[in-house]
């Protein structure tokens, strides 16, 4: 037996979980860990601007790194700042743990200062969640956060800590961390039912016109090869759903994009005109299947996924498959039988020729199309992009072509705009080796831009590409194309002067205005060892297409502006 | 999709055993409320395993939604178990406190009805009499609308409690059942008052 303060007791539970980075800003409430926490050197302790870019990078690192990413903040405030961040996670199924700091036990419910029920608030955007009232508990109950948090689907955990019990100092076992968790009610599945295994295959080797749906859920349990190995066994194109970005090569012949509201015609022509939709780890997102009673009509449908509730959820299947998806890859490969499908990749190819879905239009104009497709090129789709919610967005999506696993992060469930700055942080811190573009537009990087400060500070080399439009550039698209030109509240008419904002933030700022400044511009981001802010200042009245208008079809998809 | 009643939605019972911890029921009812399901009963109680807690629901909503409710019960940490058993043969009851008037005139005849229903009276007033009544909702609800006339002041329901049938018992001749729907609710009413 030794004496530990629950502090301790909190630091080294991380310390024992593989925990290297933690983003966070104290406040009075979780000061008492705050003021053990330097005495931990292994933990290196990010300070951000903004709880909300705690969260994010953590978000960010977690799903770089593949390692659950951990962020803390103070009672009141700071939590709830925390809140967009773990709805964040919890909708892309990212592992990460929140540390919030409470007030002391004795002032719980009395509304207290700074005091917040961030248990009750955050339940449902929290895989789990826990109030810690007994110090001898945290032991356990950090083991189970960050085991709950990773293992399963994964998702954000938080673990509230009163002031008292962060300070208190009591008798601690050292058995305590050997101790396994055991919960009763929480087995997350691993290898699928033989018998749900084998429909699979029997649907898959008795199709003509299959395809695979590749989701995010290839990307968490790391089934790039098992992926690959299915697709090219039976020939199959794959499809990936816009967070299953980086989980196939795009230089792969049989890459076939991704479908849905802004995705390529092509891709979205191919479901609808499959024989058999195999979906691995995707979850039937809206944006995928618009109307559901129109959605890929002609497909028998297989959905491989971890998470029982998702099955039949949005879109009723024949061959449901519970498990992980490598393991459940790993035992329908065996059983798949090698074929071609000569024609039905033949009229992909033709679809793929028909409706190109990605011409940039002639002009002089800085499109921001161009402005990725230059930073593609002169990565050769090596770098990690980031990227921020609405046009840019898309437009990332669309023409950046990735080569390597998991080189893609973007908020895709929640669609989070400010995630683009703090959770390039996350990536770069870790990946430090690696070349991390953010794609930012306007609006979303003005929501989290005091990050930048912790950029400079941490001398972070993150490339932050601004598509400035000097507007919210998808609003712009709806009212124009949804909403009868009926333009509102979508233009940013007193937009700092980005360079000069980098500037004072001591980080290298450049503007390009014209197409012929661009290669020049993204070699001298590149060399430059630090960060750097490019304003690309880009043509105001390019849309997003192709496009699907919301809970559409095929039927009505717009290919280009007409 | 089991039972659609008359507007639409769908009643669905649920038995889910869960970890006995402060925070529970207000994990489970917020998944209710976020999807527009109503609870239209709920009974908790000790379960036979240490620190698990049993709760029966009686949920509401849109057919779809109510239907796929015990898979996202399920994600749940603290819950151990849950089960649909909206279908399954089951044996359910539910009890009910009814304080109803009973002047100097009409207690004889309320006490008459009561010793018919096999309902006990269990408190005595100058001016009422409280009885408590234990069967299936069918029964509580038929005993309830006799009493109107006499003056109902309060009911008390516990909300159903229910359990699967032994594998032994070949059940549902005495009218217990998974199903119900509206229309169903009465035929079985009008049942109960004639065979008693």
């Amino acid at each position: 037996m030794m004496k530990k303060t629950g502090g301790q007791i909190v630091c080294e539970a991380l310390v024992r979980e593989g925990v290297e980075v933690v983003f966070g800003l104290p406040g009075g409430a979780i000061l008492p860990l705050y003021s053990t926490l330097g005495s931990y050197p292994g933990l290196r302790h990010v300070l951000v601007r903004h709880e909300e870019g705690a969260g994010l990078a953590a978000d960010g690192y977690a799903r770089a790194s593949g390692k659950v990413g951990v962020c803390m903040a103070t009672s009141g405030p700071g939590a709830t700042n925390l809140i967009t961040a773990l709805a964040t996670s919890m909708m892309d199924s990212a592992p990460v743990v929140a540390i919030t700091g409470q007030v002391g036990r004795a002032a719980i419910g009395s509304d207290a200062f700074q005091e917040t029920d961030i248990t009750g608030a955050t339940m449902p955007v929290t895989k789990h969640n826990y109030l810690v009232m007994d110090t001898h508990d945290l032991a356990a109950t950090i083991k189970e956060a960050f085991h709950i948090a990773r293992t399963g689907r994964p998702g954000p955990v938080l673990i509230d800590i009163p002031r008292d019990v962060q300070a208190e100092e009591i008798e601690f076992d050292e058995a305590e961390w050997d101790k396994p968790v055991s919960l009763r009610g929480y087995h997350p599945p691993t290898v699928a039912d033989e018998a749900e295994v084998a429909a699979a295959a029997k649907l898959i080797n008795e199709s003509e016109r299959p395809v695979i749906l590749a989701g995010h859920g290839i990307i968490i349990s790391r089934a790039f090869d098992e992926l690959l190995e299915l697709a090219e066994k039976a020939q199959i194109p794959v499809i990936s759903t816009l967070l299953g970005i980086s989980s196939f090569p795009e230089d792969h012949v049989l890459s076939t994009g991704f479908p849905g509201m802004h995705g390529m015609a092509y891709a979205s022509l191919a479901l609808d005109q499959a024989d058999l939709l195999i979906n691995i780890g995707a979850r039937f997102d809206d944006r995928i299947t618009g109307d559901t009673k129109r959605f890929s009509p002609n497909s028998k449908k297989i959905h491989i996924d971890i998470d029982p509730a998702e099955l039949n959820k949005n879109i009723k299947v024949e061959a449901p498959v519970l498990g992980d998806v490598r393991h459940v890859l790993n035992q329908l490969n065996p059983m798949v039988k090698k074929t071609t499908h000569v024609e039905w990749l033949r009229h992909i190819e033709q679809l793929k020729a028909d409706h190109p879905s990605l011409k940039i239009r002639e002009t002089d104009d800085l499109l921001g199309q161009q402005v990725i497709k230059a930073i593609s090129d002169a990565t050769r789709g090596d770098a990690l992009i980031v990227t921020g919610v609405g046009q840019h967005q898309m437009w990332a999506a669309q023409h950046y072509q990735f080569k390597n696993p998991n080189s893609w992060f973007t908020s895709g469930g929640l669609g989070t705009m400010g995630y683009e700055v703090p959770a390039a942080m996350g990536v770069q811190l870790a990946h430090p080796d690696k070349e991390v573009w953010t794609i930012c537009g306007d609006g979303g990087v003005q929501m989290t831009l005091s990050e930048f400060a912790t950029i400079a500070e941490n001398n972070l080399p993150v490339k932050i590409a601004i598509l400035n439009n000097n507007m919210l550039g998808m609003i712009t698209q709806w009212q124009d194309m949804v909403f009868n030109k009926t333009f509102y509240a979508n233009t940013y008419t007193g937009n700092p002067d980005f360079v000069k904002l980098a500037d004072a933030y001591r980080i290298k700022g450049m503007r390009v205005t014209s197409p012929d400044q661009l290669d020049g511009a993204i070699r001298e981001a590149r060399e430059h060892p630090g960060p750097v802010v490019i304003d690309f200042v880009i043509n105001p009245e390019e849309n997003v297409f192709p496009m699907i208008p919301s809970g559409q079809s095929v039927a009505e998809l717009i290919e280009e502006r007409l | 999709m089991g039972d659609v009643m008359a507007n639409g939605l769908a009643r669905r019972t649920l038995v889910a055993l869960v970890e006995n911890k402060p925070g529970v029921l207000a994990r489970i009812s917020s998944l209710f409320r976020r999807r527009g399901i109503n609870i239209a009963s709920l009974a908790v109680g000790a379960s036979e395993q240490k620190h698990l807690s049993r709760m029966t629901f009686v949920a509401e909503g849109d057919p779809s939604t109510v239907g796929h409710i015990a898979k996202h019960l399920d994600k749940l940490i603290e819950v151990v178990e849950v089960s649909d058993i909206t279908d399954a043969n089951v044996v359910w009851r539910e009890l009910a406190m009814v304080r109803v008037r009973a002047t100097q005139e009409s207690r004889p005849r309320v006490i008459q009805l009561a010793n018919i229903f096999r309902v006990s009276i269990v408190d005595v007033g100058a001016e009422a009499v409280t009885m408590e009544i234990t069967g299936d909702t069918a029964k509580i609800d038929s005993m309830i609308t006799l009493m109107e006339e006499f003056g109902v002041e309060q009911v008390m329901r516990t909300g159903r409690v229910a359990m699967l049938r032994s594998a032994l018992s070949p059940g549902g001749e005495d009218g217990e059942f998974g199903a119900e729907t509206a229309s169903n609710i009465q035929t079985r009413e009008g049942l109960e008052s004639g065979s008693v």
